[in-house]
């Protein structure tokens, strides 16, 4: 794209399929030269209408799906949510369940900003950053697949509780890899504050200043990096956060640095609290029984996630599935900002800003469409939808048919 | 506790006779008013009140009307989830967006899953459906289901497009 004269804008659209873009958004950049003089963002593009099957689902069935509203933050939507339904339905949880919550919670706090800070690496191309913080965050993978049994996606919270406990082996197993990763933080806190080049890149990069931020309702590392000191944590404390002895990690740059440095600082927070929660976890019972109908009244959620304030609303009307279940995922908050920090930049860092609200927009976004062979759109039902994927598998050779009649499972609805 | 039940009497004394201020424990007061009386109370909490963070807005349908809720927040963390309601066949609200600019998408939502409108917003893309959504078409209220679509076009990107 060639412009005819200096004075002349150039538009760009990124996205909503772009190599720069991990996610489906949608970026239209106005160019004057290599400046960026306008911005705007497209969102929805990943919008699975979760909030409205949550109402035609159980509250089991609700949690599991909120749960992969995400698939890095998966625990704080499914905590944000079984804290809201608990709180509607008047279960107290057992202590030790609020702090294997906490546990996990912090677990994949440190799992997600070492997963940011490799993207962040990739993103200005200093990929060696990328290859060693995604080796480390292994150690963090496996604990959470050694306590949870899952990677991703837990499972670890229902109502009333926690669906597994921990023994005191897998603990000890936990504050070993806590070590590693601590040793390994402090590294990448050499890193951050000794390597110039990566200081240089990411400074004056993405400005948003204190007065920007609250103004614009940014929340998590983003606000924190413009001195914002918030976190829910600390605000608004829940699960065993009240018990646990952390500070709340701010920086003034308000740029990509002063993002990179608070999530480096939050690694290292972490750790310390994972120690304080095995250190104090109390005895007793992980879980109490919780009606499978749950009463009218509504609960409002907030949950601290790595990218920041997550919000769940949820209302019952006395049966078994949820009236209203509302998710306000972080990037939400964040995403309005991000045309703010772009103004004036370059389009050279468009990706390194992004990428610095360290954006999900599957959080985000929240009916198929599906394109027919004739070029027509038409709707599947979720029978439709589920018969076409076994019958495509089918074709390439992978048939469940026998397994299913063996174990009597899979049968449609 | 102590800052919950503090805001709590403060606005039962400043708006007498506008419902019940409900604290169902530390840190969450929930209050439902009429639209009529929105703008004068929204003023008085966001302003004096210092509940300067809208945490999100949810939409819910009631039956024959429409019900928003500002989610507002101190930030000492106490919260106000703060309700109201207009009805189905005119729903009309007016935008906090100029007090809130993070209201913007927010209040989209309401606009395309519930059909409420939002006057005063300004121009932008639609937010979460796709432009050729067709109209009169609202996922989020209660009667509406996924077979609703049928018999609808809907349209290419870009092209706004009607039933």
């Amino acid at each position: 794209m060639v412009s005819k004269s200096r004075s002349e804008n150039v538009q760009i659209p990124i996205g909503p399929q772009h190599p720069a873009l991990k996610e489906p958004e949608s970026f239209l950049i106005t160019l004057q030269g290599e400046r960026i003089t306008k911005s705007g963002v497209r969102l929805g593009y990943n919008h699975r209408g979760i909030e409205k099957a949550c109402e035609q689902r159980t509250y089991i069935q609700a949690m599991y799906l909120i749960e992969r509203v995400c698939g890095i933050c998966s625990h704080s939507h499914s905590t944000a949510f079984v804290q809201a339904v608990e709180e509607v339905a008047g279960l107290q949880i057992p202590r030790r369940a609020s702090y294997i919550r906490t546990l996990i919670g912090e677990l994949e706090r440190v799992h997600s900003h070492l997963l940011w800070l490799g993207v962040a690496g990739h993103e200005i191309g200093f990929d060696t950053l990328l290859m060693y913080t995604w080796r480390d965050r292994e150690v963090v993978m496996d604990l959470l697949a050694l306590l949870t049994g899952n990677r991703v996606n837990y499972g670890i919270n229902t109502f009333g509780g926690v669906r597994r406990d921990v023994d005191a082996a897998q603990m000890e197993q936990v504050l070993k890899g806590v070590d590693i990763l601590e040793e390994r933080t402090k590294y990448y806190i050499t890193v951050a504050t000794d390597e110039v080049t990566l200081i240089n890149r990411l400074s004056n990069v993405g400005k948003l200043a204190h007065d920007d931020a609250v103004r614009l309702g940014a929340v998590g590392p983003t606000a924190r990096a413009a001195g914002v000191a918030r976190d829910i944590r600390k605000d608004d404390p829940y699960a065993a956060y009240a018990d646990l002895d952390f500070n709340v990690v701010t920086a003034t740059q308000a740029d990509v640095y002063g993002r990179t440095l608070v999530r480096v600082g939050e690694l290292l927070e972490s750790c310390k609290m994972i120690r304080q929660i095995i250190k104090n976890m109390p005895d007793g019972p992980v879980t109490v029984k919780a009606p499978r109908k749950v009463q009218a009244g509504e609960a409002f959620s907030r949950y601290e996630a790595p990218r920041g304030e997550d919000v769940h609303y949820v209302r019952g009307n006395g049966s078994d599935k949820p009236e209203r279940v509302k998710v306000r995922a972080p990037t939400m908050a964040n995403v309005q900002a991000v045309a703010h920090m772009l103004q004036d930049g370059y389009l050279a860092d468009v990706p390194i800003v992004i990428a610095a609200i360290d954006p999900c927009f599957s959080c985000t976004d929240r009916l198929i469409g599906v394109a027919r062979e004739s070029g027509g759109r038409g709707i599947m039902t979720w029978e439709q939808a589920r018969q076409a994927g076994i019958e495509w598998h089918r074709a390439r050779g992978i048939d469940f048919t026998r397994l299913n009649e063996t174990f009597r499972c899979g049968e449609p609805r | 506790m102590q800052e919950t039940q503090a805001v709590q009497a403060e606005l039962m004394k400043t708006f007498p006779g506008l419902g019940e201020v409900r604290v169902p424990r530390a840190r969450r007061i929930f209050w439902n008013v009429p639209y009529a009386e929105f703008a004068r109370v929204f003023e008085a909490v966001t302003g004096p009140m210092k509940f300067t963070i809208l945490c999100t807005m949810t939409g819910l349908d009631l039956g024959d009307n429409l019900g928003v809720i500002y989610h507002l927040a101190r930030t000492s963390g106490v919260t106000l989830s703060l309700g109201t309601q207009v009805p189905k066949d005119a729903p009309v609200l007016q935008t906090i967006s100029h007090v809130f600019p993070a209201a913007d998408l927010y209040e989209r939502e309401l606009i395309d899953l519930l059909g409420i409108q939002v006057q005063g917003l300004g121009e932008g893309p639609r937010y979460p459906l796709p432009d050729g959504w067709p109209a009169g078409q609202y996922p989020l209220r209660k009667d509406w289901k996924v077979e609703s679509l049928e018999g609808c076009k809907l349209g290419q990107m870009g092209v706004a497009d009607g039933k």
